[in-house]
C-alpha cells in the first residue's frame, strides 16, 4: 500500500506540471512586435548572465573560507537559490511588481501569464511601459532577488546554522525583498514620490543585503580565534585566492546582464553604453583600491584587489543608467577607496570574512548617492524619474531624495532583518557549537569533506604497476605468509 | 641500527636522495613538518589584518642504517642542506631495536641491506 503511494504521487506532481502548459500552448502565446521579442532575447541573455552570479559568489566565498568549510559554501548558494526561485514565483513578484500601489502590489501570485503582454498588462504595469515578455521580466526581476540573498550570506561564512539560511531565505525572498524593491523599482513610494533613482540596485539588491548581513552579524558574533584576548583583528585567511579571483570575474561578467539588463530592452541601443560605464566603475574601483591598499601596507592585497572590483561594480550600479562615461571612473575609484577603509575599519569590530559590508553596503551607499551627484539632465529625462545631480543643476535636491531612500532602505531591512535573525536565534539558534565550528561546517553539518583527501588516507595506484612491472611473489624462504596486493600476479 | 631524522629544507631533499641512492641507500621517507627553530616566523598579510605564522614548513627526512652506514648518511646531508643561513635544520640520530619488512617478514640487519640490483626499479 505504502509503495502504491511512492509511485503515485511523483506521477502526480509530474502530470500536474504537463497539464498547464497544454493549456497555455492552445493559447499561442506569440509576443506582439519585434520590438518585444528582441527585448525577450536581451533581458533574457542578462537575467542568465545575472544566474551566472552565483557561481560567482559561490567562488568568492568558498575560496575566502577555510578549506574545511569548502563544501557548505556549495551546498548554501544551490539551496538558497532555489528556495528564493520558488518563493519569488509564487509570492514575492507579485508584491514587487503586480500592479502601482504605493507600499505593494497585489496581482500576479503563482504567476501563469504565458509571456503576452496584452494579458499581463493590466495586472503587471511595467511589461507594457516597456514592451516586454512577462515571463522574461519576471525571472529578470527573480534573479536579482537571488543576488541580493546570496549578499546576506558570505558575511556569515563558517559558523552559521544551516536552518538560518532556509528561514530566512523564505521571507527574504517572498516578503522582505520584494516591497523594497517595489518601493524603488516596482513603482512604489520611493520611486514615484520621492523620485529616487536607482537604476540597477545599489540600494535594492546590494545594500539590502548588506544590511541583512549586518543584522545577522551583530547577532551571529565573529568566527572562533578572529580577535586575540585584547581585541586586535587576527587574519583568518581564506584557503583559495584562485577561486576568489574566478568568483571576482564571474561577478564582473554578470555585471554585464546586470547593469544592462535593467535597461529591460535592447531597442535604441542604451545597454551598451550601460557596459562601457558599468566596465570603467569596476577598473577604477581596483585601481584605487590596489594602490590605497600598497600605499598603506606596501603589499599588493589580492583579496583587496576583489573587493575593489565589486564595490566598483555595487557603487555603479545604481548610477549607470544615469550618468555619462566621465563619471564612471569617478564613482568607481571612491568606492576602492570607500571599500578598502570600511574593511579596515569594520574588521575592528565584527567579522566579516569576505568584506560585504564595506563592499556591497558602504559602496551600495555610496553608488546611490552619487546619483544625486552626477545624474545628466539628458539620462533624468529618458528614465523618467528624479532630477539631474549636484554636478549639473547645483540643486542638493536629488541628493536629499538619494539619501532618503538609503535611510528608508537601511532602516526598514535592519529592523525586518534583526527581527527574524533574533527570532531564529531564540528559537532553533543562528550558531553552530564551538565544536562543530572547529571542525568545520563540511562535516558537521554536511557530514562531509569538501576536499575528502586531506581527512581520509587514500589508496596509491598498484604496486609497481608505475614502472610497468609487475609485483614479484613473495620468496619461497618468507617466514610470513603473503598476500599479494593485486590480482594480476 | 640507527635512525637518522633529519629537518631540511625542501629545496635539499634532491640532492641528497640522488646521492643516496647512488651510494646503495634507496630507503628513506620523507614526510611535511612544519616548526621552528633559531629562524623567525613570517607575517602574512590579508585583506588588513595580520597574522604571525611562527612555524615554518621543513623537510623531516627518515632513514634507517647499519651502525656503519651513519656517518655516510649525515655526511651526505651536512653537505646538501647547509647553506650556512638560519634555518638549514638539525639532524638527530636514534639507536633502532627491531627493523621488520612487511613484504617478506623478515627482520634485523637483513632489512637494511642493499637491494639486489634486479630489486631497484629503473
Amino acid at each position: 500500500m505504502k509503495r502504491r503511494l511512492m509511485i503515485a504521487a511523483p506521477v502526480a506532481a509530474i502530470a500536474s506540471l504537463v497539464l498547464p502548459g497544454i493549456a497555455l500552448g492552445a493559447q499561442t502565446p506569440i509576443l506582439e512586435t519585434p520590438e518585444a521579442s528582441i527585448n525577450a532575447m536581451w533581458v533574457i541573455v542578462a537575467a542568465c548572465l545575472v544566474m551566472f552570479m552565483q557561481a560567482g559568489f559561490l567562488l568568492l566565498e568558498v575560496g575566502f573560507s577555510r578549506a574545511k568549510n569548502a563544501g557548505a559554501g556549495v551546498a548554501k548558494v544551490l539551496v538558497n537559490f532555489s528556495i528564493a526561485s520558488l518563493c519569488y514565483w509564487a509570492v514575492g513578484f507579485a508584491l514587487a511588481f503586480g500592479g502601482l500601489g504605493e507600499i505593494a502590489g497585489t496581482h500576479g501570485f503563482f504567476l501563469n501569464v504565458g509571456s503576452s503582454i496584452e494579458e499581463a498588462g493590466s495586472s503587471i504595469p511595467f511589461v507594457e511601459t516597456y514592451s516586454i515578455s512577462p515571463a522574461a521580466f519576471m525571472f529578470f526581476q527573480f534573479v536579482f532577488c537571488a543576488v541580493s540573498l546570496e549578499i546576506v550570506w558570505g558575511a556569515t561564512l563558517e559558523r552559521i546554522k544551516f536552518g538560518a539560511y532556509v528561514i530566512y531565505a523564505i521571507i527574504f525572498s517572498a516578503v522582505l525583498y520584494p516591497i523594497l524593491s517595489h518601493w524603488i523599482f516596482g513603482g512604489g513610494w520611493l520611486q514615484v514620490n520621492v523620485g529616487m533613482q536607482d537604476f540597477a540596485g545599489s540600494t535594492v539588491v546590494h545594500l539590502i543585503g548588506a544590511t541583512g548581513a549586518f543584522a545577522a552579524l551583530l547577532l551571529l558574533g565573529p568566527r572562533i580565534g578572529k580577535y586575540t584576548k585584547d581585541g586586535k583583528p587576527r587574519a583568518i585567511p581564506g584557503h583559495s585566492m584562485p577561486l576568489v579571483g574566478l568568483g571576482v570575474l564571474i561577478l564582473w561578467l554578470g555585471w554585464f546582464g546586470f547593469n544592462p539588463g535593467s535597461t529591460l530592452g535592447a531597442i535604441g541601443g542604451r545597454f551598451a553604453e550601460v557596459v562601457v560605464v558599468t566596465n570603467l566603475a569596476a577598473a577604477a574601483g581596483v585601481v584605487a583600491a590596489v594602490a590605497i591598499m600598497w600605499m598603506k601596507t606596501k603589499t599588493i592585497d589580492i583579496g583587496m584587489a576583489g573587493n575593489g572590483a565589486i564595490a566598483g561594480l555595487v557603487a555603479i550600479t545604481a548610477p549607470s543608467g544615469y550618468v555619462e562615461y566621465w563619471a564612471a571612473p569617478i564613482i568607481g575609484a571612491i568606492a576602492g577607496v570607500v571599500v578598502v577603509y570600511g574593511v579596515l575599519a569594520i574588521e575592528k569590530l565584527i567579522d566579516d570574512p569576505v568584506g560585504a559590508l564595506s563592499a556591497h553596503g558602504l559602496a551600495g551607499i555610496w553608488g546611490t548617492l552619487s546619483c544625486g551627484i552626477f545624474t545628466s539632465p539628458r539620462l533624468a529625462d529618458l528614465n523618467e524619474v528624479g532630477d539631474p545631480g549636484l554636478w549639473y543643476s547645483g540643486s542638493f535636491h536629488q541628493l536629499g531624495a538619494q539619501a532618503l531612500g538609503v535611510a528608508v532602505a537601511f532602516a526598514c531591512v535592519f529592523v525586518a532583518s534583526y527581527a527574524i535573525f533574533f527570532a531564529i536565534k531564540k528559537t532553533i539558534g543562528l550558531r553552530v557549537t564551538a565544536e562543530e565550528e572547529d571542525a568545520g561546517l563540511d562535516i558537521s553539518e554536511h557530514g562531509m569533506y569538501g576536499y575528502p583527501e586531506q581527512f581520509i588516507p587514500q589508496p596509491e595506484y598498484s604496486t609497481g604497476a608505475v614502472y610497468g612491472n609487475k609485483p614479484k611473489a613473495a620468496p619461497a624462504s618468507s617466514p610470513a605468509t603473503v598476500t599479494p596486493m593485486t590480482s594480476e600476479s | 641500527m640507527k635512525k637518522i631524522e633529519a629537518y631540511i629544507r625542501h629545496e635539499a631533499f634532491e640532492p641528497i636522495r640522488a646521492e643516496l641512492l647512488d651510494k646503495g641507500f634507496p630507503s628513506l621517507s620523507i614526510i611535511e613538518a612544519k616548526g621552528s627553530g633559531r629562524q623567525k616566523g613570517i607575517v602574512e598579510r590579508y585583506r588588513g589584518s595580520t597574522l604571525t605564522v611562527n612555524v615554518r614548513p621543513k623537510i623531516k627526512l627518515e632513514v634507517v642504517v647499519e651502525d656503519k652506514d651513519k656517518d655516510v648518511v649525515v655526511e651526505a646531508i651536512l653537505r646538501h642542506a647547509r647553506t650556512g643561513e638560519v634555518g638549514d635544520g638539525k639532524i638527530f640520530v636514534l639507536p633502532v631495536e627491531e627493523a621488520i619488512r612487511i613484504r617478506t617478514g623478515e627482520d634485523g640487519q637483513s632489512v637494511l641491506q642493499l637491494h639486489e640490483e634486479s630489486e631497484i626499479p629503473t
